[in-house]
């Protein structure tokens, strides 16, 4: 029991990760059609900014929560003015070969100066230790982080379902053609809207960097992991990103645990059931899959 | 070959506020609008009546800009409005129905109302508007997805009212839907026109045609090739029919 709930809670976690990272993709491919495969290299640079920032100016955890995911957001917006806008009218096959070589670049940059064995990153003083659940103890800093992400992707539900900025948001995502013929510029709202996947994602490499592995691999790795997030919970519902990004971290982690050898393949099996089931996704528009 | 009928003889009601010239458009290699030329005076409610592939959609979609145009010229209230994005032109006063309804499904039927800017004098209020359309204040909170086609139609309409658009275009409202509904439509686009608004229609169904609308533009494989009034259209319905292939 206590391992299942020790398994339970690592697969919050995990997911929590997955599904800031999965909100910002599905809001960037809702609104420009453009599947970036360089969100996991934003994650990675995310997870180095924090390492970096102490390294040079002994610049604290609290303050790289902030630091990091505003320079990469301002980084972001220059790539998509100049680079990825001139995506949305060409063939999906460019938009691939860009974000992807892009998501290369910054790799490869990055081990050039840091090679590929992990960096050290401390965790912050006041989340040191562990917490007492009864049987279960659990590290203090990833229950904050289970906490913190919840709240987060709650947050973004609460901004992208009650307020006026979500609402041409949601509309923008579903049908953006339409959307500029009732006086809505598109165009413009793409700047926020890709500035915020990308801070998500950085965030979520800051807070993923005194627990997991920084290393110049780590943004590849979950990045394949995130398409099949995107997919299982149909293209371009954000809820269903989310759902889908606890249900797949869930999964994981309890194979982990009673399977470690099926543990990478969870993800995959659990993308081909729902695509054989439901091939738009768990709620994704019907169209979606035509 | 390019056909060029000078619409201006025709009488219109006020002064032209929509002007093609010579507008081409097509997908790919194939041109599917050859050189479209016509003038739609203020307070005139015109249908485009042709065959599906005729280019009637492609043309409705070029006028608000929702389709690039290969030549010609766009002119709208007397400004040129052939390289404005579609959110300028809609700020202009130019409403936009679409074909699927257009409806968003994830937005409740109060935020697809509130979603366009209201950019006219014209705008329907709320009220007015749940006035003529009761369903829809009935359901204004629930996801629009789950209203019926007839209510959809209804919401598309009502949203295009409510910016107060001078020219509405009008993508099939008509297309699956119960007569009755077909009626109810037909008697809130009178009211709209009766308001000073011009609309342009593309429309199949000539009973539907001939209540709405005086003028009528055919069109077939891209040209306009005959312009017609209600009593041509009413004379010439077994004609005309045979030739749309209904």
């Amino acid at each position: 029991m206590t391992t299942f709930l020790q398994a339970s809670l690592n697969g919050l976690v995990s997911g929590g990760f997955y599904a800031l990272l999965a909100i910002g993709l599905a809001v960037i491919y809702g609104m420009l059609r453009v599947a970036n495969f360089a969100h996991g290299a934003v994650y990675m640079l995310g997870a180095f900014g924090a390492v970096i920032l102490y390294d040079m100016f002994g610049t604290p955890f609290w303050a790289a929560l902030v630091v990091v995911p505003v320079v990469i957001a301002a980084g972001g917006v220059v790539v998509e003015r100049t680079l990825i806008r001139r995506l949305v009218p060409l063939d999906p096959v460019y938009n691939f070969l860009l974000t992807f070589g892009l998501a290369l670049i910054i790799q490869d940059l990055v081990r050039l100066n840091y090679g590929v064995v992990g960096q050290p990153y401390a965790k912050p003083a006041a989340l040191e230790g562990r917490i007492n659940f009864g049987p279960l103890e659990y590290p203090t800093y990833q229950f904050v982080v289970l906490i913190a992400s919840i709240a987060l992707t709650c947050g973004v539900w609460l901004a992208l379902n009650k307020t006026k900025v979500g609402m041409v948001v949601r509309a923008a995502t579903e049908r953006p053609s339409l959307t500029e013929a009732f006086g809505v510029n598109v165009n413009v709202w793409m700047i926020p809207v890709f500035a915020f996947g990308v801070a998500l994602a950085a965030l979520a490499g800051v807070m993923a960097a005194p627990m997991r592995s920084v290393n110049s691999a780590m943004g590849a790795d979950i990045v394949i992991i995130l398409f099949a997030v995107i997919i299982i919970g149909g293209m371009g519902s954000v809820l269903g990103a989310v759902l889908a990004a606890y249900l797949v971290g869930f999964l994981q982690e309890l194979a982990q645990m009673y399977v470690p050898a099926a543990a990478g393949a969870t993800t995959f099996i659990l993308m081909a059931v729902v695509l054989a089931v439901r091939p738009s996704g768990l709620l994704g528009r019907q169209e979606a899959a035509r | 070959m390019s056909v060029v009928i000078r619409v201006s003889s025709m009488p219109t009601w006020g002064r032209t506020v929509l002007e093609l010239r010579h507008v081409s458009a097509g997908y790919g290699e194939a041109t599917v609008l050859h050189e479209v030329s016509l003038q739609v005076g203020q307070g005139d409610v015109v249908t485009l009546i042709g065959r599906n592939g005729a280019g009637k959609s492609t043309l409705l979609r070029s006028i608000m800009g929702l389709h690039p145009i290969s030549s010609g010229s766009i002119k709208f209230l007397g400004r040129d409005i052939t390289r404005l994005r579609p959110h300028r032109r809609a700020r202009m006063g130019l409403g936009w129905v679409q074909d699927d309804r257009g409806i968003y499904s994830s937005l409740t039927v109060e935020e697809n109302l509130r979603l366009p800017r209201v950019i006219g004098a014209n705008a329907w209020a709320e009220e007015r508007l749940f006035g003529t359309f009761p369903v829809l204040g009935q359901r204004r909170r629930q996801m629009a997805g789950s209203l019926s086609g007839g209510e959809q139609q209804m919401l598309a309409l009502a949203r295009v009212l409510r910016m107060g658009a001078d020219v509405v275009l009008c993508d099939e409202p008509t297309e699956g839907l119960a007569p009755v509904i077909v009626d109810q439509i037909a008697e809130i686009l009178r009211e709209v026109a009766s308001s000073g608004a011009t609309i342009l229609l593309v429309e199949q169904n000539l009973r539907f045609a001939t209540t709405v609308a005086h003028k009528h533009f055919l069109i077939a494989e891209g040209h306009i090739v005959d312009h017609l009034d209600n009593s041509d259209v009413i004379a010439r319905e077994n004609d005309l029919l045979a030739h749309l292939g209904i």
